[in-house]
């Protein structure tokens, strides 16, 4: 397993939000986590980054227990994050803001060259302001961002959020060409239908922890489920 | 003295003070810049490093040139790293608290001036500067003949004072260059935007602090260290700095390096302008005003970065 949670229990100083997580995650494989607002989806990427207050259980990268480690190594062992709401550094430039995520990889100029190419529009943009980039753009440097560090994993948070159809598709298709070169990328949306397509599993969150593990087939099966868990 | 001669000689004044003043302020302005700390003890790290200055000079009494260099090359550093040490101790037990480290720092402030008082004592000490060369400076009058130069009585400068205001231009423009270009300017405007975003992307913002402050506190100290031979070192120096350069991070924009250099120019010229013509009080009096009225009408600094 590339990703492996187990009995999570974290949050944020005294308020519990995961309660008893365990997920797994394998390398190449896409993740969808589905859950009302509030859940605890942009929480539990935030534990597997460190930047929340894991009290118990244990995450494990590639075998190697990352929970105990300080924040700021495990990027270094190769995990990329797009935040929710971009969380782009503003004043800086778009290239500046690529440099930071090639500093937290191996700062290899290849890896950086391969997020580019995925994300063209950046390349006539590097010396603008990320603040003053589009909200599409903004994304896709939220994106290109993640990937400079050359990624194992690739936590993606609501990255289609206020985005056209075109944009959705294209941060679509880049995350599933990410997955399809062996990266492990788990996905928090709120829109089901955009994402059924390239998931390998599905997975909800409510009161914690993980409440029901699927697939996309079993899903259109069945919407009451997407109903039940989603409400929508 | 007549007007003309009478005002170089305050803009000189002034622009040693200021330039003083903008490292100093620098210090300050990373500090709250990149950890959002409140550097209360600012101006006990500058005492500091008159006081070490005047230590470390000492231990080369025969050479006051040696012992300067000595004590420019030494001070800033001890001074960084007793900061380090505290970061270290205090402030990131702290979380580094906006709130907390506020309290944390008046603390550090007594702490700092009680110690140099026990061990330095009360004296104001000189530290002699490595040359002083008085240097006059012509002043242009008109007489039947034509224009002609003339040095008048009193208006001159010495080669130290000059030798200040391209040192401390030269530390800031390091800074300056060590903020907007390379590696660690980046990582350090990574951790001033987003803290939480940065560690995301293996920033360890923690050490991040710790060489912040350190680098506020040797900036102080440097400045202290560049204008004790013209001031003396005592222990209760440490006030005046403090409040000019909160007032210079206030005018420039909180957390804004162009701001603060700006804004410390403009202070410190005019603090070194109204104390030759009027008086220091009145100078600081006029800062304090500027700074109030700042305040209500241009919150983000006369300086800082259009609001977003
Ligand atoms: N820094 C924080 N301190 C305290 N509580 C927090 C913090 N961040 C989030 N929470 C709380 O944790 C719970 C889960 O929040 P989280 O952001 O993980 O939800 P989410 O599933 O990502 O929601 P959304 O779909 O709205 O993004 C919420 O009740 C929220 O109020
Ligand atoms: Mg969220």
């Amino acid at each position: 397993m590339m990703l492996e949670l187990r009995d999570i229990d974290a949050g944020y100083g005294t308020v519990q939000v995961l309660r008893g997580l365990s997920l797994q995650l394998a390398a190449g494989e896409v993740l969808c986590l589905l859950g009302r607002n509030g859940a605890g989806k942009t929480t539990l990427m935030k534990t597997i980054l460190g930047l929340a207050d894991r009290r118990a259980g244990s995450i494990r990268l590639d075998g190697v227990e990352i929970g105990t480690m300080p924040a700021y190594r495990i990027p270094r062992l190769g995990v990329g994050y797009v935040p929710q709401g971009r969380r782009l550094f503003g004043e800086m430039t778009v290239a500046e803001n690529l440099r930071i995520g090639q500093l937290a990889g191996d700062g290899d100029e290849a890896t950086r060259n391969s997020a580019l190419a995925m994300f063209p529009r950046l390349e006539e943009r590097l010396g603008q302001r990320a603040d003053t980039l589009s909200g599409g753009e903004q994304q896709m440097l939220a994106m290109a961002r993640a990937l400079c560090l050359g990624p194992r994993v690739l936590l993606l948070d609501e990255p289609t959020e206020g985005l056209q159809p075109s944009m959705i598709a294209l941060i679509r298709d880049a995350a599933s060409a990410l997955a399809a070169g062996g990266v492990a990328v788990l996905l928090v949306e709120q829109r089901v239908e955009a994402v059924l397509e390239i998931a390998d599993r599905v997975a909800f969150l409510e009161n914690g922890r993980l409440a029901l593990d699927t697939t996309p087939d079993a899903l259109r099966a069945d919407e009451s489920l997407v109903h039940r868990y989603v409400g929508v | 003295m007549e007007f003309g001669p009478h005002l170089i000689l305050a803009l000189l004044e002034g622009l040693v003070q200021a330039s003083v003043l903008m490292l100093t302020a620098l210090g300050l302005s990373l500090v709250f810049g990149v950890m959002r700390v409140v550097n209360v003890a600012h101006g006990e790290f500058f005492m500091l490093g008159a006081v070490l200055a005047h230590v470390v000079a000492g231990w080369f009494g025969a050479h006051p040139a040696l012992g300067f260099i000595a004590a420019l090359l030494l001070a800033p550093p001890l001074v960084a790293l007793a900061a380090l040490a505290f970061d270290r101790t205090v402030l990131h037990r702290l979380g580094h608290d906006p709130e907390r480290t506020i309290v944390a720092t008046i603390g550090l402030l007594y702490v700092i001036q009680q110690l140099t008082l026990m061990t330095f004592g009360p004296e104001a000490r000189p530290v002699t500067a490595p040359f002083n060369h008085r240097i006059a400076i012509p002043w242009i009058e008109t007489t039947a003949a034509g224009l002609s130069f003339y040095f008048p009585w009193g208006l001159s400068t010495t080669s130290y004072k000059l030798f200040v205001v391209v040192a401390a231009f030269a530390a800031s423009a390091g800074v300056w260059l060590m903020m907007a270009r390379g590696r660690v300017g980046l990582v350090l405007r990574a951790t001033q935007l987003d803290r939480e975003t940065a560690q995301a992307f293996a920033i360890p913002v923690h050490q991040v602090y710790g060489f912040v402050f350190a680098l506020g506190a040797g900036l102080a100290a440097l400045g202290a260290v560049l204008v004790v031979p013209i001031r003396q070192a005592h222990y209760l120096m440490g006030g005046d700095p403090l409040l000019l350069s909160f007032i210079v991070v206030i005018i420039g924009g909180l957390g804004s390096l162009r701001g603060t250099v700006w804004a410390a120019l403009l202070i410190g010229m005019s603090d070194g302008i109204v104390s030759v013509f009027f008086s220091p009080t009145l100078a600081k009096i006029l800062a304090t005003l500027l700074v109030a009225l700042v305040l209500v009408y241009r919150p983000g600094g006369l300086f800082g970065a259009k609001p977003a």
